[in-house]
């Protein structure tokens, strides 16, 4: 089976936001970057497994520059068969979604994985942009999933419970945890990924229908205010009078 | 013209509905024209949206749409949007409108602002604002084509009654054949889903055993809140993996949110740095998390929950 795996690069979770003078620009100095855990942890690893328990290939996907190689190196050392990165800078989640079906729509892929958001602009919208592309089924959110043939099954996070469906493949999956778990590459992987192929693709021609004009960072939060532990009466008193929320 | 889509993933319609109405209503009074709703399934009391301003509630009832399908609900909802002529279409950022919202875009060539938590603007181009990095920042889109998708992020407005009066009409849509099957639900009965929960009772490593969680469920049921974990505590199985909230599980925006035991890792900030106020219980003075609250309590949490719990029962007897 074919499996297209779409990985994205973060900042990394720790790391400081600051913006360019102007507030236009996210400020990339001193940046540590990813591969979104979603993407790496849930997607990369399920795809993997049925690769493993059913044969076939992994490929993974990726729309950025050319310092986007070292997180799709990474996607191929621990364990992904070749990788596909569209040369270009998105502003979209839109654009992503664009260029992936381009390569996807031909490619024969039996189920298109991805993170159920990144955790940069958490705008969980890629997937299913990408299935209305491509006219394919969209599983959200999915914590577990079992291929039988050309049948999936899967368990999707819902508000307050579960959800349990039957997919015929080809089918576009958001991953969440639960899906699987996180592998760290090794040694070999490390040394193979170096072989494996990375094509790099040229983008086709789609105008951004939206884009950030600005960032500023959320107000200032006010000092804690440290309470009495013997004087619960007082928080109770702060919480309804002060704070207003119960 | 505004659509919004009027959820009711339980039957019935509920905050999510009411707040994405809310939103509609007044997102109408920027840009012209009424705010329709858009309802998919057989929930009843569909004239309620009027009170929070939709004018008109189109209905799609249907036998196969009783489960999410997400092409069938946004071929709908387009449909609909066509329709009534709708330049910005509005959805709930819930596990529903997440699994709509692109493709309604794409269907629609709209620019999409995907957890948008304010009001847009429209003077000098259509902006919106949303929470990005984790609500680290804010960033501001500009959507530049005619029509737009946004998608509203829980709790970032109240429901707000404005009673006008409205219309339920049957409204005859074109369904499209259904490709998920829908083999079984399994929820969670009496409780408020955290996503949408307005008090949250949450606790982490610092029960030191998943026993000792009776003091944290007593103090969740006098408020009326939702309980939740971090990380640690889910991954270890003391509780259900639906209750953790940070980065990789929940995200959340509670009016209060209570942390005991909980250090406050920037990972578990990330799901709950929007809460509108923060209580924390830690008896580590150094806990980061105390940076990040609004009150704090330090002391060993086994003596102050249950303290809190009869406080909060003796506030509510009177």
């Amino acid at each position: 089976m074919k499996f297209l795996v779409c990985i994205s690069k973060t900042p990394e979770t720790t790391s400081k936001i600051a913006f360019s003078a102007d507030n236009t620009q996210f400020d990339t100095s001193g940046i540590q970057y990813i591969m979104n855990p979603y993407d790496e942890w849930f997607a990369l690893v399920r795809a993997l497994e049925l690769k493993e328990a059913h044969g076939g290939t992994v490929t993974a996907i990726n729309v950025g520059p050319a310092s986007n190689d070292t997180v799709i190196r990474k996607a191929l050392a621990i364990g992904a068969d070749d990788a596909v990165r569209i040369n270009a800078e998105p502003e979209s989640a839109m654009y992503v979604a664009k260029q992936i079906a381009e390569h996807a729509k031909d490619g024969g892929y039996d189920a298109i994985f991805l993170g159920k958001e990144t955790i940069d602009y958490n705008g969980a919208e890629i997937g299913a942009m990408l299935a209305e592309y491509l006219d394919l089924p969209f599983v959200s959110f999915a914590s577990h999933m079992d291929l039988d043939g050309g049948v999936a099954t899967i368990k999707r996070d819902i508000e307050g419970g579960v959800e349990i469906l039957e997919v015929n493949t080809p089918l576009v999956i958001s991953a969440a945890k639960g899906l699987a778990e996180q592998r760290i590459p090794n040694m070999r992987g490390i040394m193979m990924a170096k072989r494996k192929p990375l094509n790099v693709v040229e983008p086709v021609g789609f105008d951004d229908p939206c884009h950030v004009v600005g960032y500023e960072l959320p107000p200032a939060k006010a000092a804690v205010k440290m309470l009495d532990p013997e004087d619960m009466d007082e928080l109770v008193r702060l919480l309804h009078e002060e704070a207003k929320v119960i | 013209m505004v659509l919004v889509f009027a959820e009711s993933p339980k039957g019935k319609f509920e905050k999510p509905a009411f707040e994405a109405v809310t939103y509609g209503k007044k997102v109408s009074e920027m840009v012209g024209g009424e705010c329709v709703a858009i309802a998919i399934g057989d929930a009843k009391g569909a004239e309620d949206l009027g009170i929070y301003g939709a004018t008109r509630v189109l209905q799609v009832n249907d036998p196969s749409l009783a489960h999410l399908d997400s092409q069938m609900y946004a071929s709908i909802i387009a449909q609909a949007a066509d329709s009534v002529g709708a330049k910005v279409v509005i959805v709930g950022f819930t596990a529903t409108g997440k699994s709509i919202e692109g493709r309604l875009a794409v269907k629609l060539s709209a620019g999409s602002v995907s957890g948008a938590s304010y009001l847009p603007t429209v003077n000098g181009g259509f902006k919106v604002k949303k929470s990005v990095f984790s609500s680290k920042a804010i960033a501001e889109y500009e959507v530049t084509t005619e029509k737009k998708v946004i998608s509203l992020v829980g709790n970032s407005i109240q429901p707000e009654a404005s009673g006008s009066a409205v219309t339920v009409e049957s409204f005859d849509a074109e369904i499209p054949a259904r490709r998920i099957t829908v083999k079984d639900v399994d929820t969670i009965k009496g409780v408020v889903p955290l996503p949408e929960a307005e008090l949250v009772v949450s606790a982490g490593r610092g029960m030191k055993s998943p026993e000792n969680w009776n003091i944290i469920e007593e103090l969740a049921t006098v408020l009326g809140a939702t309980t939740a974990c971090s990380r640690p505590v889910s991954d270890t199985g003391w509780r259900p993996h639906h209750e953790h909230v940070g980065q990789t599980g929940v995200a959340i925006r509670p009016n209060l949110y209570i942390a005991a035991g909980i250090s406050g890792a920037i990972q578990h900030l990330a799901g709950v740095n929007n809460s509108k106020v923060i209580v924390v219980i830690n008896k580590d003075p150094e806990a980061p998390f105390f940076k990040a609250a609004n009150y704090g309590i330090c002391a060993d949490l086994f003596d102050v929950v249950p303290r809190l719990t009869e406080a909060v029962k003796k506030f509510k007897q009177n």
